[in-house]
């Protein structure tokens, strides 16, 4: 088998760039998804807030695969489902299997890396305690609830305030469980602010912050956590223990994008964000394989993913038609004080059409403080932001003549930076 | 009537079931928990063969172990269980713990341990080149090796069912009694009738035996907390690296894992309550503090579980396994087998087949024993065209299940259908290791749960993650709203 273009996964960043393939003219494009339908995780996503930038509405997370499902359909793009990549060589040939085919070699002339992301285990956190039935991941109780239509528990604590766990904080309650409390271990919540409004304020729902679950209790199925507050060093301050009893656990402490198949194709990861270091085409070290959506970098809106999948999806077409330029001058990009992290994590010059996007988190909340980019000494951004905070990603377009230096040639790195005032 | 019951299915009452099952008699075990090794120091331990340089020169430890050690090769062979004899290191990072290693050694060459020998600083490095630069010298066994603990119990377990042993589960013992010979054993369900009882209950092997025995004796709970890190960590260790020993036990190990992993571990705590197995932040940190004495290098963020295993320490005199019939003939106690007991147990079943015919059991041998298990499909472990063979005969073997560990769905359902098959979550994930990597079962438990409700033809609601109450999931989608409706109504509002 032989194509133009694979996509490794049929989320929204997988569907969004074979759609914007296709547009930009390329006919040869196989999706390969693991599951046994398209969309991804928005079909679990049945709360709305989807699309308000992309289609200026607001959609339900299966709304907003939709619109790309029909799309993919109605181009008649090939995709295989219940198929799972088992490696990608460095030379593009993506092994796969399924139930039809068996194992299969299908090679490629480009690659997109659209896999997403996996939840942090309890393990990753290291929760002291027993091990009963009870502990589940945000995302895995929003699958029972959503899809398969059980519920996980009645009296529920959760951990962790990102999005998905503040999701289900609402959704169990909606479905007449009860929501003890969400324990969050930093001093702000990672999850969208319209999040906490929405989903636990309007429904008295106390968050917790700056403690954690010290201990996990009951043998057979949970029957509570004694929770605490954390000091400066998140070591948790046992005065403060508190035993709450529930049947539940929830986790919501974190996403990792899921690498394991770019490391085969020998992708050289960021260590922060946990995706493969990309340039302004979205594109990894390994020639004509690129990677958009969470499995380069966890985003808090769908319709960023969206975005960035277009924006590999056109590399890639720049790239089999050999339009992209590999020889230029590289710019690197650094995280400074109070960024955590930099996405695209460098930029040839020559391949800038008019404005290259950053995304970046902060290390921290700040208010009133300003974003800078920054080119040695030299300030060639700088920009008033009201709030920064890390469950936000920050979006900063650098348009192409500011990555000139004052003789006109291309500069060599630039930093981008938090300033408080 | 059964010829014999055995009380427990760890690794100790299987090795006995698939050894008595070469002979022509009628053998029952009997476990309280869904399934074997899911409940004590099976399940949870540090998955090593020891050579045997450990254990007092005399002892039946020092014996049965040697003994075991050899007997693995065949019974894994036989019994398609993943085995690898790595070797281990008793690693000294002084010169006082430099003696220690002589004597080792020396207990060593008394208890017949073969290839044993104490290397230098750098034929360690050789071996071990992550291992801290402070190592002075090593006491290397070649024999020791890495299994997978409750892989092989469940190995015993099927073998000995697929010879004509009978399981129960989820019956606790709850009285013994003895009349004219014959033991009635009694759970909460049943009663059970048996010539001869054989006393592997474990953690509990006190308890069973004070139901019949006036020489009583009392097993003490030591529990160890174990953390295991991503496969990523795994290169960081070759063999088992143990420290010099102390009077707790063999002190904290880094140990690769059969399936790739790095297992530290164990601490060593005297609990009170058997049941108190939980980890805590004091031990956990006390596992990664003791391992990285031996290699500085793992980064403890890459843990993907922890446990806490419990051995059955007795209170008895000499520190030795309790193996034998007890004052009341035919009651026979294998009881406090804590380490070296995993390695032990092929040879512990051995003994205690000679201590039954001993007692007058006639145990004439089966003309169709087979000593194989059916062969495990791995498919992580075949050839593309191998798989592509398996795919075509079955398309379940395509689907895969588990994304982190490459487990398909063929391999779900023939450990669920396997004799002494999986019921629960967790019975699978001991199986075929669905759920056992970096996610822990995030996007697979949701597809084992289906696997397991249509397989055993049970309510998703009744799939529990080990048995008993551990129930996954609760209601209902909306059940309990209509019931805090239908309360609303009743009351009135």
């Amino acid at each position: 088998m032989e194509y133009d273009i694979v996509i490794i996964g049929a989320g929204p960043a997988g569907l969004g760039a074979a759609v914007e393939a296709y547009e930009k003219g390329v006919r040869n494009i196989l999706i390969i998804e693991r599951d046994s339908y398209p969309g991804g995780i928005l079909q679990q996503c049945i709360h709305n807030g989807f699309g308000l930038i992309e289609f200026k509405e607001e959609l339900s997370g299966p709304e907003y695969a939709e619109r790309f499902i029909e799309k993919v359909r109605k181009y008649g793009i090939n995709m295989m489902l219940n198929t799972m990549v088992l490696n990608i060589s460095s030379d593009k040939i993506v092994k796969a299997v399924n139930q039809e085919n068996g194992v299969m070699e299908i090679k490629a002339k480009a690659i997109i890396l659209a896999m997403g992301c996996r939840e942090r285990p309890r393990g990753a956190i290291s929760i002291p305690g027993t091990r009963p039935a009870g502990i589940f991941t945000a995302g895995t109780a929003q699958r029972y609830v959503n899809m398969e239509g059980y519920m996980p528990g009645k009296e529920i604590v959760i951990l962790g305030s990102g999005d998905i766990g503040l999701i289900m904080a609402r959704r169990f309650t909606l479905e007449g469980a009860t929501v003890k409390a969400v324990v969050e271990l930093m001093p702000y919540s990672s999850g969208l602010t319209r999040n906490i409004v929405q989903c636990l304020d309007d429904f008295g729902i106390p968050l917790l912050l700056s403690h954690t679950v010290i201990e996990i209790r009951g043998k057979e199925r949970v029957e509570g956590v004694t929770i605490a507050q954390v000091d400066e060093n998140k070591k948790p301050i046992l005065s403060t223990a508190k035993y709450i009893s529930c049947d539940t656990l929830i986790l919501s402490v974190g996403l990792i994008p899921e690498n394991e198949l770019s490391k085969s194709a020998g992708i050289m990861l960021d260590p922060v964000t946990g995706g493969p270091l990309v340039n302004e085409s979205m594109e990894t070290n390994v020639e004509g394989i690129f990677a958009c959506g969470n499995v380069l970098q966890v985003h808090d809106l769908v319709d960023n993913v969206t975005k960035e999948a277009r924006l590999a999806a056109d590399s890639a077409v720049k790239y089999i038609n050999k339009m992209l330029i590999k020889e230029g001058r590289h710019i690197d990009v650094k995280a400074g004080s109070g960024i955590r992290y930099v996405v695209p994590q460098m930029v040839n010059y020559e391949n800038i059409d008019d404005k290259v996007k950053f995304h970046m988190r902060p290390t921290d909340v700040y208010k009133n403080a300003y974003i800078t980019v920054k080119s040695g000494d030299k300030q060639i951004i700088r920009k008033k932001m009201q709030r920064l905070t890390p469950g936000e990603m920050i979006l900063i377009d650098v348009p192409k003549d500011k990555f000139l230096s004052d003789d006109l040639s291309p500069v060599g790195e630039i930093t981008f930076e938090v300033e408080v005032v | 009537m059964y010829d014999v019951i055995i009380i427990g299915g760890g690794v100790v009452g299987s090795s006995i079931a698939r050894e008595l099952s070469k002979y022509d008699i009628k053998v029952l075990l009997i476990e309280k928990e869904d399934d074997v090794a899911s409940g004590g120091a099976s399940k949870a331990n540090s998955a090593i063969l020891h050579a045997g340089y450990d254990p007092v020169p005399g002892t039946l430890k020092a014996k049965l172990n040697v003994r075991g050690n050899e007997m693995f090769d065949e019974l894994c062979k036989d019994l398609d269980v993943p085995m690898k004899r790595v070797g281990s290191l008793v690693a000294a990072f002084s010169q006082d713990e430099v003696e220690s290693l002589y004597k080792l050694y020396d207990r060593g060459l008394k208890n017949g341990v073969k290839n044993i020998s104490i290397i230098s600083a750098d034929m360690v490095k050789e071996i071990e080149p992550n291992i801290n630069d402070t190592i002075v010298a090593a006491l290397y066994a070649k024999t020791a090796g890495i299994i997978c603990p409750y892989g092989f119990v469940i190995a015993l377990a099927e073998n000995a069912a697929q010879n004509g042993v009978e399981f129960v589960f989820n019956q606790e013992v709850i009285s013994i009694d003895k009349e004219d010979d014959v033991f009635t054993v009694k759970t909460q369900d049943k009663e059970y009738f048996g010539k001869y009882i054989v006393n592997a209950a474990g953690l509990y092997a006190d308890v069973i035996n004070n139901m019949v025995n006036d020489k009583r004796f009392s097993i003490h709970p030591r529990k160890g907390e174990y953390l295991i890190l991503d496969k990523e960590e795994g290169y960081l260790a070759n063999t088992v690296i143990f420290q010099v020993p102390t009077k707790m036990g063999k002190g904290i190990l880094v140990s690769p894992t059969v399936d790739g992993n790095l297992l530290i571990g164990p601490t060593s705590e005297d609990i009170y309550n058997k049941e108190f197995r939980k980890t805590t932040y004091k031990g956990l940190e006390k596992a990664i503090k003791g391992a990285k004495k031996s290699v500085e290098k793992f980064n403890e963020r890459k843990t993907i579980t922890q446990f806490t295993g419990v051995r059955a320490v007795p209170d008895v005199d000499g520190e030795d396994f309790i193996i034998g019939e007890s004052d009341v003939k035919g009651f026979i106690n294998v009881a406090g087998i804590e380490s070296p007991g995993f390695t032990s147990s092929p040879a512990i079943a051995e003994m205690v087949g000679e201590i039954l015919k001993d007692a007058g059991l006639n145990m004439v041998e089966k003309d169709n024993f087979n000593p194989k298990r059916k062969p495990v499909i791995r498919f992580n472990e075949l050839t593309d065209e191998e798989r592509n063979e398996l795919i075509k005969k079955n398309p379940a073997y395509g689907k895969i299940i588990c994304r982190c560990e490459t487990v398909t769905e063929g391999e779900i359902i023939d450990a669920i259908r396997r004799p002494v098959g999986a019921k629960s979550i967790d019975g699978v994930k001991r199986r075929v290791r669905a759920g056992m990597g970096r996610c822990q079962g995030g996007f697979c438990s949701p597809r084992v749960l289906e696997i397991l409700s249509r397989e055993l033809n049970a309510d998703p609601l009744n799939v529990t993650k080990f048995g008993g109450r551990s129930n996954v999931l609760t209601a209902k989608a909306k059940e309990y709203l209509i019931n805090s409706y239908k309360e609303l109504l009743k009351s009135g509002v």
